[in-house]
C-alpha cells in the first residue's frame, strides 16, 4: 500500500455551517487515498462523510485547510479551473441518478468528454458507445435517460463518470436506490475500475457490506474520523 | 454538432416546443407591431414633409420689415433722448440685383435648386363675384423643377406659361367657385389697384385646400406690374438644399452672406413639425414598450425552465461545465426563441404594412403612408435581438450561480 502513489490528500479540512446556529461539521479531518484503491467513507447520518466528499469533489469551496489532488493544491482555484478540473480528473456518480431526461443515454455518456474537447465528436460518440457496452447498456444507447430502469441509469451514470477516463471516481450513495442484484453489479464495477484500470473510487456509503467488501473504508463520526481503515 | 452548449440549449427546446413557441410569439407580435408602427411614423412623417415642399421650398430669402427703434440714445450726455412709436420704416420689400444674388445662392455647393419669386395679393373677378388669393410670378419651368407642380396638374401644360404672356394658371378651387375652364379669359386685379385680363392655360390641384382656392402662377413680368414694380422687382428667392434635416444650418450660412432673412422650412412649420415630432415620439414609446412587455414571455419561460431544470444544471456544473457554459446555454436559448420570433415578426410587421398599403384613407392622404424601409427593417432586428438578449441573460445568470451541491444535498 505505502509505495503506491497518492491521489488525493485532505489536510485538516475543517468545515462549519452557520444556518440555523454555527456548528462544526468536519473537525481536522486528514487522510490519504491511493491511486487504484477502492475507498468507501461510512458513517452515521449527520456525521459529515457527504459534506466532506463534496469539499473533495471541488464543487464545495468553503472550508478551511487543504486538498490536494494528483499532487496540485486545488484549495483556492477559481470556479473555472475548478470545473476544468472536474471535468478532466473527477467523475461522479450519485444516489439519485441526475441524468439529463431530455437526452439520449449515449448523449449523456458523451456530454463530458464533449466538453473535454480532447477527442472528436465522432471518436466520442464510439467511446461512449464502447462503455455502454461495457455496461450492457449497448440496446438502451439511443433511448431517452428518462425511459430507463433505476438500475440502468445507475450504470449510465457511471459510464458518464468513466467516458474522460478520470483519476477519481467519486460516489454519493451509488447504491442506495438500487437492488441487491444491481448493487452487486455496481459494485463488481466499481472493484473491476478500480483494480484493472488503476482508477481510484472514493464512495460515500452506509450500506455496510458494500463497504465491508471495498479495499479500505474510512470512518466518520460526528465530524471526525474515527478509523482509517488500515 | 460541433457546439456542445447550442446542442444543449436546441434539445431542450426542441424538447418544449410548446414553450419555445410561446415565447417566440410574443417576441413576434412585439417585434411585428414594433416595424409596422415605426413604418407607419415614418411613412406619415414623409407625408407631411412631401406635403410641406409641395407647396414650400426648403429655404426662403426675403427682406424682412425692417421697425424702427422706439428709444433713440446718444453718446453726447447733453442730447436728450427721442421717443418714439415703432414702425415699420423699410420702402421696399424688393432684394437687390436679385439675379446676381440667385448666381451667388447657386454657387454654394449645398444649394441644389434656387428661383425667384415675386409675390402679390390677388383678386379673381368674374362678373359680379369676386375671390381673394395670392399670386406667384415665376419662372414656371424652374419652378416645376423644384416643386413637381407637372405633377399636380389636371387641364393644360405648364410650358405653356412663358409662351403667353397674358397667361395664367389656376388652383382648382377657383375654377369651380368661378366656374372657369380652360382658355378662358379670368380678371384678376392686385392690391395695388391694377387690374388685368388673363388666359388661363392650366389648372392644378394639389390636394392642399388653401392652395387650389386661393393660387395662381402668372409669369414674372405681370407679376411686377400686378405690384407696380420695374422689371428689376424680386420679392422671394426660394433654395432646396441637398439635405432638408440640415436646412436650418444652411440657412444660417446663407445669411451670413446677405442682408436679408433666410428662413427654414423647419422654422415656417415649426407648429406641424413638432406635431409630428410628438407623435413620432408616442409612436416609438408605445412600440418599444410593446417589444420590451412582449420579452418578458422569454424571461418568464426561462426562468420557469430553469426552475425546472434546476437539477440538470447541477449536473452539468458537476461534471465540468463552467458558469460561463451555463449563461450561454440558457442565453442561447433566450436568443433561439427570439430569433424564431424576430422572423416571424418580421414577417407579420411585413404583412401589416402590405396590407395597410393598400387601405385608402381618403384626399389628401391617398392610400396609407406606410413603406418597406430598410432601415426600420434593421433597427427592428436589432432592437429584437437586444431585448431577447436582455431577456435571457437574466435567468441564465441566475442559473449560472446555482450551487449544485445544495441541490445533491437536498
Amino acid at each position: 500500500m505505502e509505495s503506491k502513489k497518492i491521489i488525493l490528500e485532505a489536510q485538516n479540512i475543517e468545515k462549519y455551517f452557520y444556518d440555523p446556529v454555527k456548528f462544526q461539521v468536519l473537525k481536522k479531518i486528514s487522510f490519504k487515498a491511493y491511486q487504484g484503491e477502492f475507498l468507501t467513507l461510512i458513517g452515521k447520518s449527520g456525521s459529515g462523510k457527504s459534506t466532506l466528499l463534496y469539499c473533495l469533489s471541488t464543487m464545495d469551496t468553503d472550508y478551511s485547510g487543504k486538498i490536494i489532488i494528483d499532487g496540485k493544491t486545488i484549495t483556492g482555484l477559481k470556479s473555472n479551473a475548478l470545473a476544468n478540473l472536474r471535468n478532466s480528473s473527477i467523475g461522479f456518480v450519485f444516489q439519485f441518478h441526475y441524468l439529463l431526461p431530455e437526452f439520449s443515454c449515449l448523449k449523456n455518456v458523451m456530454l463530458p468528454a464533449l466538453k473535454l474537447k480532447k477527442y472528436s465528436y465522432k471518436e466520442v460518440e464510439q467511446k461512449a458507445y464502447d462503455s455502454l457496452k461495457l455496461l450492457d447498456l449497448k440496446d438502451q444507447a439511443l433511448k431517452p435517460a428518462s425511459k430507463l430502469s433505476g438500475g440502468q441509469q445507475q450504470r449510465v451514470s457511471i459510464a458518464r463518470a468513466l467516458i474522460n477516463q478520470p483519476k477519481i471516481i467519486m460516489c454519493d450513495e451509488p447504491t442506495g436506490n438500487l437492488d441487491s442484484k444491481n448493487t452487486n453489479i455496481v459494485f463488481d464495477i466499481f472493484k473491476q475500475l478500480a483494480h484493472d484500470n488503476n482508477q481510484t473510487i472514493i464512495a460515500v456509503t452506509h450500506d455496510n457490506d458494500f463497504a465491508q467488501k471495498s479495499d479500505r473504508t474510512i470512518e466518520l463520526a460526528d465530524g471526525e474520523i474515527i478509523s482509517q481503515g488500515i | 454538432m460541433k457546439n456542445t452548449n447550442l446542442d444543449i440549449a436546441l434539445t431542450h427546446l426542441i424538447t418544449r416546443k410548446k414553450q419555445t413557441m410561446v415565447a417566440a410569439l410574443g417576441v413576434l407580435i412585439g417585434v411585428g407591431i414594433y416595424l409596422f408602427m415605426n413604418s407607419l411614423g415614418n411613412g406619415f412623417s414623409s407625408f407631411t414633409r412631401s406635403e410641406i415642399f409641395k407647396v414650400s421650398p426648403q429655404i426662403s430669402i426675403f427682406k424682412d420689415d425692417d421697425i424702427s427703434s422706439p428709444l433713440l440714445n446718444s453718446d453726447n450726455p447733453k442730447t436728450k433722448y427721442i421717443i418714439t412709436n415703432p414702425q415699420i420704416i423699410s420702402h421696399s420689400n424688393t432684394l437687390l440685383n436679385p439675379l446676381k444674388l440667385l448666381d451667388n445662392i447657386k454657387k454654394e455647393p449645398y444649394i441644389t435648386n434656387a428661383i425667384i419669386q415675386v409675390d402679390f395679393n390677388a383678386f379673381y373677378n368674374k362678373g359680379s363675384s369676386q375671390i381673394k388669393g395670392f399670386g406667384c410670378g415665376v419662372d414656371m419651368i424652374a419652378f416645376s423643377d423644384m416643386f413637381n407642380t407637372q405633377k399636380y396638374m389636371v387641364a393644360g401644360e405648364l410650358s405653356n406659361l412663358p409662351k403667353s404672356l397674358n397667361g395664367i394658371i389656376i388652383g382648382s378651387g377657383i375654377a369651380n367657385k368661378l366656374s372657369l375652364s380652360l382658355g378662358e379669359n379670368l380678371v384678376v386685379s392686385s392690391s395695388y389697384g391694377i387690374t388685368k385680363t388673363l388666359k388661363i392655360v392650366g389648372i392644378f390641384t394639389t390636394g392642399n385646400k388653401n392652395t387650389d382656392d386661393n393660387k395662381c402662377y402668372v409669369n414674372i413680368a405681370t407679376a411686377q406690374q400686378f405690384s407696380k414694380q420695374n422689371e428689376t422687382y424680386v420679392s422671394t428667392i426660394y433654395a432646396n438644399t441637398n439635405n432638408p434635416d440640415k436646412s436650418i444650418f444652411y440657412a444660417k450660412k446663407l445669411e451670413e452672406l446677405m442682408p436679408y432673412k433666410v428662413e427654414d422650412w423647419t422654422i415656417t412649420y415649426s407648429d406641424i413639425l413638432a406635431g409630428d415630432r410628438a407623435r413620432f415620439i408616442m409612436m416609438r414609446a408605445i412600440s418599444f414598450s410593446i417589444l420590451f412587455v412582449a420579452s418578458f414571455g422569454i424571461y418568464n419561460i426561462l426562468s420557469s425552465t430553469i426552475m425546472q431544470k434546476i437539477n440538470d444544471i447541477a449536473i452539468l456544473k458537476a461534471i465540468g461545465f463552467t458558469g460561463n457554459d451555463v449563461v450561454k446555454i440558457f442565453v442561447m436559448e433566450g436568443l433561439l426563441m427570439g430569433f424564431i420570433g424576430i422572423c416571424g415578426g418580421i414577417l407579420f410587421g411585413s404583412i401589416l404594412i402590405y396590407i395597410m398599403q393598400h387601405v385608402y384613407v381618403g384626399e389628401p392622404v391617398g392610400y396609407f403612408p406606410v413603406y418597406f424601409e430598410l432601415a426600420t427593417f434593421v433597427q427592428s432586428i436589432i432592437l429584437g435581438f437586444i431585448v431577447t438578449l436582455c431577456a435571457g441573460y437574466f435567468p441564465a445568470k441566475k442559473a449560472a450561480d446555482v450551487d449544485p451541491v445544495s441541490i445533491f444535498r437536498k
